[in-house]
């Protein structure tokens, strides 16, 4: 019992430092002097503990709560038949209560398990309409964290990364076939140059229906990606010039395609945000408009764009999907 | 004798003490955000006293020549000259202001009359000549006394100007401007010991300048990914070796120190030694990582250690060592349970300094609550001290204060709850030979100086 609510403060502390974490990354945005490199890396180190934290409390209930209603097995929280990854070198050791050795392997487990049972619904979503959500129109920022390659095991903290801060895109593509890769956009401080790459990482956000959601992580032990495609970052109406330093004006990121519906979201959310810029306690309402903008809502209203955001409609789904919290990172 | 303060001085005498000698600064309570010092330096010979405010101004202090009529106190700190130094900017390419406040100040080692520092905001280093001028030209035959030119034509006779003394006047002119290199807030500035290159740090480079020369620097370290989103860590922090020419050191956000030797190679991404403490994983909590960044570094005088300040504590390295410090002090440890509400107010980024001593017997850091920390590595007494206006009158001797950490609190300890966290000494400065200590309030400049029984 007492163990019970140990767990369930920590879960609480767990997020309300997220959503902490969440407002001091949003309002750096608008600090004197440009935004901090440093700062905003250390913050997002502390967004992943928390968030870490809450995600394998939430599973580990979860898993407790099939336990409890199907003692024999449990159909919906199957394991994948692949061998598990090694363990993503973003989940470091936390002192957890009651944590034993094995914890670590066992919230991993926990972690895909409980994400497939979250997000099955989600991901039954029309493939083209799952997207990396498009950059926000911020100018001048760029992503303060950024997850390391595969470093070895998970022991420690100094060798971990804030890995989870990318967006993932469910993309199931025509064929279906690979999916599972997230992609991430980047603002390049340096040339200015938005990139978007796409990977094959293992994450979380997997759903129920990739066999291959355990790509093993070793797999990125290659140098960093090619770049995928390259495009202009266009905030607002202006064009950014100096893009073209690198050669590749725009590798089509943009154009064509299904519509981008999450851009009408996020300049929803940009509106939102903007009328409440200090609405601490709406942060979470706020993170969840934003996460469901993009996978949320499409699950629920697929024929239906725009859909007025809803923050409490979304708010625990948000909470409880890890794509929602790497979503909102990004867009920051 | 360089020593601590406290019940006891070195060596087991009981005459060190600190005693206040000067404050610069307005009183009122109501401070201006450009009025708080960003930074504070002696010169090599200890003489100037430079701070730096958010407002991108500069002060000079000098010290007056010790008067015969009170041997037994030190020469006072005045004022030598004031110039704006940066000006906030606007980089309409990226749409951010750069502040003008001043982040690091070092002085060049003096080699004729006039004195040059580097002082440097987030992205442009300048290089600032301060002259005097004590005498003026007198006489001339083209033009009056006031200035106006005379008509060559009524000119019947020539004369040579004679010298004339004036009102002393000290004069700050730029005298390079550094700018363009840096992409992200630099840090750091370092004068090497030839006295003719100097780093610059910002997050993720450093850059190796010629004094001389304003339009070109060479990178010598760049930990930028190709993927920003595999970015780990920033450089903190970056410093020359105070006697050899090729080595340099900069410290992390990860709690690392790496030492380059530019001898080896032109990028020195590769380090020559790599200093870190391995982690205790029972102190692992939200955060650990914040923790453990460390905020400044500095070679001792005589070359052999470096120290490192992170969030809590004071280590001390050997170069030799990489392992693990050699000595590691605790500055404020009862802050460890309330991490959390220092994460929520922001204190946890507070980036404090450290500095040695002139002989390298002792080192000093700030804290909260105006307090400051003094550690004798060799008596391994501590002490701390507090720079308040309470404590201010002339060579009052400074009493040692105490945090109560639980329990009760005895008379003139200060509990945990009842700091003032937003009085925080950031930046402190040890003169480089006599025990004179230079500590900044937010913007009011404290001097210290041991009281010679």
């Amino acid at each position: 019992m007492l163990r019970g609510r140990r767990r369930m403060e920590s879960t609480l502390d767990a997020q309300s430092l997220i959503s902490i974490s969440l407002r001091k990354i949003h309002s750096s945005r608008t600090q004197r002097g440009g935004i901090k490199l440093h700062k905003n890396l250390l913050v997002s180190y502390v967004l992943r503990n928390a968030r870490q934290l809450y995600l394998s409390e939430r599973y580990a209930e979860l898993y407790r709560r099939q336990q409890q209603h199907y003692p024999d097995g449990a159909p919906l929280l199957a394991m994948p038949a692949c061998p598990p990854p090694p363990a993503p070198p973003e989940l470091p050791v936390l002192p957890l209560p009651a944590d034993t050795q094995d914890r670590e392997v066992r919230s991993c487990a926990a972690v895909r398990g409980g994400a497939e049972l979250l997000e099955g619904p989600v991901c039954a979503a029309p493939p083209e309409l799952q997207r990396a959500p498009c950059r926000d129109s911020s100018p001048g920022f760029y992503r303060a964290a950024g997850s390391a390659g595969p470093g070895g095991g998970g022991g420690g903290g100094s060798s971990a990364a804030p890995g989870l801060l990318y967006a993932a895109g469910c993309d199931f593509g025509t064929g279906g076939v690979p999916h599972c890769s997230s992609r991430t956009t980047v603002l390049d401080l340096d040339t200015h140059v938005v990139t978007t790459v796409e990977n094959g990482y293992l994450h979380q956000d997997c759903c129920s229906q990739c066999p291959c959601c355990c790509q093993p992580v070793a797999g990125l032990a290659s140098p960093p990606p090619a770049p995928g495609t390259k495009r202009k970052y266009y905030p607002g109406q202006e064009e950014e010039e100096e893009g073209v330093e690198e050669g590749e004006p725009g590798g089509g990121g943009v154009a064509g395609g299904p519509p981008f519906a999450p851009c009408t979201k996020r300049a929803r959310f940009e509106e939102y945000s903007a009328e409440h810029p200090q609405d601490s306690s709406n942060i979470s309402n706020l993170i969840s408009i934003f996460g469901s903008g993009f996978t949320g809502l499409v699950s629920r209203q697929q024929a239906d764009s725009e859909q007025p955001l809803n923050g409490q409609l979304c708010g625990k789904q948000a909470l409880a999907s890890l794509g929602a919290w790497t979503r909102a990172i990004v867009a920051f | 004798m360089a020593g601590v303060a406290g019940g006891g001085g070195v060596g087991g005498s009981n005459d060190f003490q600190w005693c206040f000698s000067q404050v610069k600064g307005a009183i009122d309570e109501d401070v201006a955000e450009a009025d708080i010092i960003s930074t504070v330096e002696f010169n090599y010979s200890g003489d100037l006293l430079a701070t730096g405010d958010k407002g991108g101004r500069v002060v000079i202090f000098q010290r007056e020549q010790e008067s015969k009529s009170r041997p037994y106190s030190r020469g006072e700190y005045n004022v030598y000259s004031t110039f704006q130094s940066h000006e906030p900017e606007f980089d309409y390419l990226k749409s951010l202001e750069i502040e003008e406040k001043i982040n690091k100040i070092r002085w060049l080692p003096q080699q004729n009359a006039a004195h040059f520092l580097l002082s440097t905001n987030d992205k442009t280093i300048k290089l600032w000549k301060i002259s005097e001028r004590d005498k003026r030209a007198e006489g001339y035959n083209l033009k009056d006394e006031d200035g106006r030119l005379r008509d060559p034509f009524r000119i019947t006779a020539l004369r040579v100007p004679i010298l004339k003394p004036m009102d002393l006047m000290v004069e700050a002119s730029p005298r390079r401007i550094f700018a363009n290199a840096h992409t992200y807030h630099i840090n750091s500035i370092s004068v090497n010991s030839d006295h003719e290159t100097y780093l610059s740090a910002d997050d993720l480079r450093i850059n190796l300048w010629h004094l001389e020369i304003t339009d070109r620097s060479f990178n010598i370290v760049d930990i930028k990914p190709a993927n920003m989103e595999e970015l780990t860590e920033v450089i903190t922090a970056a410093e020359f070796h105070p006697h050899h020419c090729n080595v340099f050191v900069y410290s992390s956000s990860k709690g690392t120190i790496r030492l380059c030797d530019m001898r080896s190679s032109a990028l020195c991404d590769r380090h020559s030694k790599f200093f870190e403490e391995p982690e205790d994983p029972s102190s692992r909590s939200f955060f650990s990582e914040i923790i453990s960044s460390i905020s400044d570094v500095k070679f001792s005088h005589s070359g052999r250690y470096m120290m490192t300040r992170d969030y809590l504590s004071v280590k001390v390295w050997d170069l030799n060592m990489e392992n693990r410090p050699v000595e590691t002090y605790q500055v404020h440890e009862y802050l460890r349970s309330k991490l959390c509400s220092l994460y929520e107010n922001d204190c946890i980024f507070d980036k404090f300094e450290c500095c040695w001593n002139g002989s390298d017997s002792a080192i000093m850091t700030g804290s909260y609550n105006n307090f400051f920390r003094m550690f004798d590595r060799n008596t391994r007494r501590d002490v701390t001290l507090e720079a308040s206006r309470e404590s201010s009158k002339p060579r009052a001797v400074l009493k040692p204060r105490k945090v109560c950490t639980g329990g009760k609190r005895k008379k003139d300890e200060i509990s945990v709850d009842s700091l003032d966290f937003n009085k925080k000494i950031l930046h402190t400065a040890w003169h480089p030979m006599e025990n004179i200590i230079a500590v900044a309030a937010t913007n009011n400049l404290y001097i210290f100086q041991d009281k010679i029984n």
